[in-house]
């Protein structure tokens, strides 16, 4: 055995040695780095190349020429006017306004549901604190579309119709939509009114979008009821106990100490759950209601044009979903705690 | 299929010798889908799945219909078998994806021939011949008392997206000046639910497709088909235009059916008739038609036999029609259109020859 050759002397006041240029910490990150960016631009890359070597081959390279043709088909209700005379690109936009439509009028249905379900589980009586739990359960582990095709075929489709549908003052709900009074004609106050059968009024919500709204909000309430529920048990139970020494009632508390406090956990939550409502609202086509993604599939079908039409809708989507996050995080800025 | 390529490459090896090269089989069939077909030993057919007469699902799990017979003719003139099928349900918002993405190998699914869909430049399909000859019609309830399409004036009309049907319909209203609010559900299912339902006071599609679905409703005397017919609506079976040998497989497998009705080969008498052939060489035209002699098959990548295969499974296209949607069905449906030329009809096959 050959003797061991005495150990170097350590050099415990000299610099350490630099080490090789692969192992040093300033490097390795720019190195790791590279190499992933470079990964994901060769995936890209190879997905494009993909795309466009096999559109080439069908004949199908982009184009976006039939945004406007005429659409041909007749869309059945509409913000904006509409006929089958129109382009493509008009029907699309119709289908746009009637998604926002539906997005905007659920998304301030579910916030008020779901505050007052998850204030509920807080309340003292035992009933109104279980029934809210029940709703929780058994609404947020059902399908949505499932609830959805409940809603229209089970619940607005047995409505009665004509001189039989429910009637009340201003209001009528019959199967072919519920009827609202309002300014008619000559700023006149009109009510619903039944001509040869038919009901009619200035304002008129179709029942597919009825059955569209009450499927989403019940859904969405669900899952922002448990949001607002971990909002205000997040509120320290001291700020409670303060509260009521003062003399406050159950409500005051609540509304006055605890749920400010709980906004600043209940924003980021909301957030989510509103992107998820913008998105679920694409199932409205299971119903009958005419919002963006049916008239997209529509177009899709006549056009053939699938990776447009698609890219289009994920387009649609993708700006109303960062809209909506975008105006949610200055909501998420004003309710969090200043430093002062 | 394979075993074709294996012979003609030896055939090819010995032949190098003689020959500068050997470019392909010596039927100059390349069909990619041919030999993936073969290679799995089994047809992948996309079908409708819920219209009663077309295709559907028997109470004991066997697909039914005149579309699900085309598959089988299909698979038994391929494989030999014509259970070796496999469906695929799709609806009219799925179909075409399906069939272009290689998902089904035929579209045998009642769709309607036109030419955006045929067009390189708009779905990229490539049709086979006919196999039904439809028109659009509406059904309404008898009680409504509608008896045509002014009646139907500011009514909301059932009907399913993304098909022929409902840009048919945008049309014949707009002629006529009568407004009328479209109700557009993604399934066959949930239009008809919707008019089951009453929120529709019509339904429109296929005729034939209104009386399959006639059948399954809780009472089909209560409703009435509008004598209008609103457009010309050819069903075709369908593959894509990127496999040429292909399309004309399945093309000339489906004329085959119907050569086979016009020279009056039938299920029963197909073993007869091919007997009758194989012994009388001065039956030209029957012993080419059954690939007695010639070569026919070989030329399209098929067996020599294949027409015999295919009527075997099924029978001819008389025998098709009758058994799924004829007079003796539940549809109740006339050959109309769909009787052979020589009867006035437009089931007419070129000849194989």
């Amino acid at each position: 055995m050959a003797p061991v050759p005495p150990a170097e002397p350590a050099s415990a006041s000299a610099t350490p040695p630099t080490p090789p240029w692969w192992r040093d910490r300033r490097v390795i990150p720019w190195v790791v780095q590279a190499v992933v960016g470079l990964l994901v631009l060769l995936l890209i890359a190879f997905l494009l190349g993909n795309l466009v070597r096999n559109l080439t081959a069908a004949g199908l390279l982009l184009s976006w020429r039939w945004l406007q043709q005429p659409a041909g088909f007749d869309i059945s209700e509409s913000v904006i006017p509409f006929n089958a005379q129109l382009p493509y690109w008009r029907a699309l936009a119709a289908g746009l306004v009637n998604t926002i439509r539906a997005v905007l009028v659920s998304l301030v249905g579910a916030t008020l549901l779901g505050t007052l379900v998850g204030m509920a589980s807080f309340s003292h009586n035992g009933l109104l604190r279980r029934l809210a739990r029940v709703y929780v359960e058994v609404v947020r582990n059902i399908p949505l579309l499932l609830q959805l095709v409940f809603w229209y075929f089970v619940v607005f489709l047995t409505l009665p119709n004509g001189v039989a549908a429910i009637q009340l003052p201003g209001v009528v709900l019959a199967k072919s939509g519920l009827y609202i009074a309002g300014l008619g004609e000559g700023l006149r106050w009109v009510g619903p009114t039944l001509v040869n059968g038919v009901w009619q009024s200035p304002l008129r919500l179709s029942v597919e979008f009825g059955a569209l709204l009450t499927g989403l909000i019940v859904y969405s309430g669900a899952f922002i009821a448990e949001v607002v529920r971990g909002g205000i048990a997040a509120v320290p139970k001291g700020q409670w106990e303060a509260a009521s020494s003062l003399g406050l009632s159950w409500f005051a508390t609540l509304r006055r100490i605890v749920l400010p406090q709980s906004l600043r956990v209940i924003v980021p939550g909301l957030n989510t759950q509103y992107i998820s409502l913008a998105k679920n609202s694409s199932l409205a086509v299971a119903v009958g209601y005419t919002d963006l993604y049916s008239v997209a599939e529509t177009t899709l079908n006549q056009t053939g044009r699938a990776v447009e039409v698609i890219l289009v809708l994920l387009a649609a989507y993708l700006t109303l979903d960062l809209l909506i996050s975008a105006l949610m995080n200055g909501l998420n800025r004003l309710v969090q705690i200043r430093e002062r | 299929m394979y075993r074709n390529r294996t012979r003609s490459l030896v055939a090819c090896l010995l032949a190098t010798g003689l020959l500068a090269g050997c470019a392909g089989e010596d039927g100059g069939v390349q069909s990619q889908k041919l030999s993936t077909i073969t290679g799995r030993d089994k047809l992948i057919c996309g079908v409708e799945g819920k219209l009663p007469g077309f295709s559907f699902v028997a109470p004991d799990g066997k697909y039914l219909g005149l579309d699900v017979d085309v598959c089988k003719a299909v698979a038994a003139a391929v494989l030999g078998d014509p259970e070796k099928v496999e469906y695929r349900d799709l609806n009219s918002s799925e179909r075409f994806a399906a069939l272009a993405s290689g998902e089904v190998d035929l579209l045998s699914r009642n769709t309607t021939m036109t030419l955006s869909r045929d067009a390189p430049g708009g779905n990229g399909l490539s049709f086979a011949p006919t196999t039904f000859y439809d028109g659009q019609g509406v059904l309404v309830p008898v009680a409504s008392g509608i008896k045509d399409l002014k009646g139907l004036a500011g009514k909301p009309i059932c009907v399913e997206s993304g098909t022929t049907t409902e840009l048919n319909l945008a049309d014949r209203m707009r002629e006529q000046n009568i407004p009328y609010t479209p109700l557009k559900f993604q399934t066959s299912d949930q239009t008809f639910a919707a008019y089951l339902g009453d929120r529709c006071v019509a339904v429109t599609s296929d005729r034939s497709q209104l009386a399959g679905k006639r059948t399954s409703f809780p009472d089909p005397d209560e409703h009435v088909l509008l004598p209008v017919v609103m457009s010309k609506e050819p069903l075709t079976p369908a593959t894509t235009n990127g496999d040429p040998a292909w399309a004309d497989a399945v093309r000339w497998i489906v004329y085959g059916l119907m050569q086979a009705e016009e020279s009056g080969i039938t299920q029963a008498n197909v073993d007869a008739k091919l007997a009758e052939a194989k012994a009388n060489t001065n039956q030209a035209d029957l012993r080419r038609f059954l690939g007695v002699e010639g070569d026919f098959g070989k030329q399209l990548g098929l067996p020599p036999d294949f027409v015999v295969k295919a009527v075997k499974a099924v029978g001819n296209y008389g025998e098709i029609f009758d058994r799924n949607v004829g007079p003796a069905s539940p549809l109740k449906l006339d050959r109309g259109l769909n009787r052979q030329w020589k009867e006035g009809g437009l089931i007419y096959s070129p000849p194989f020859r």
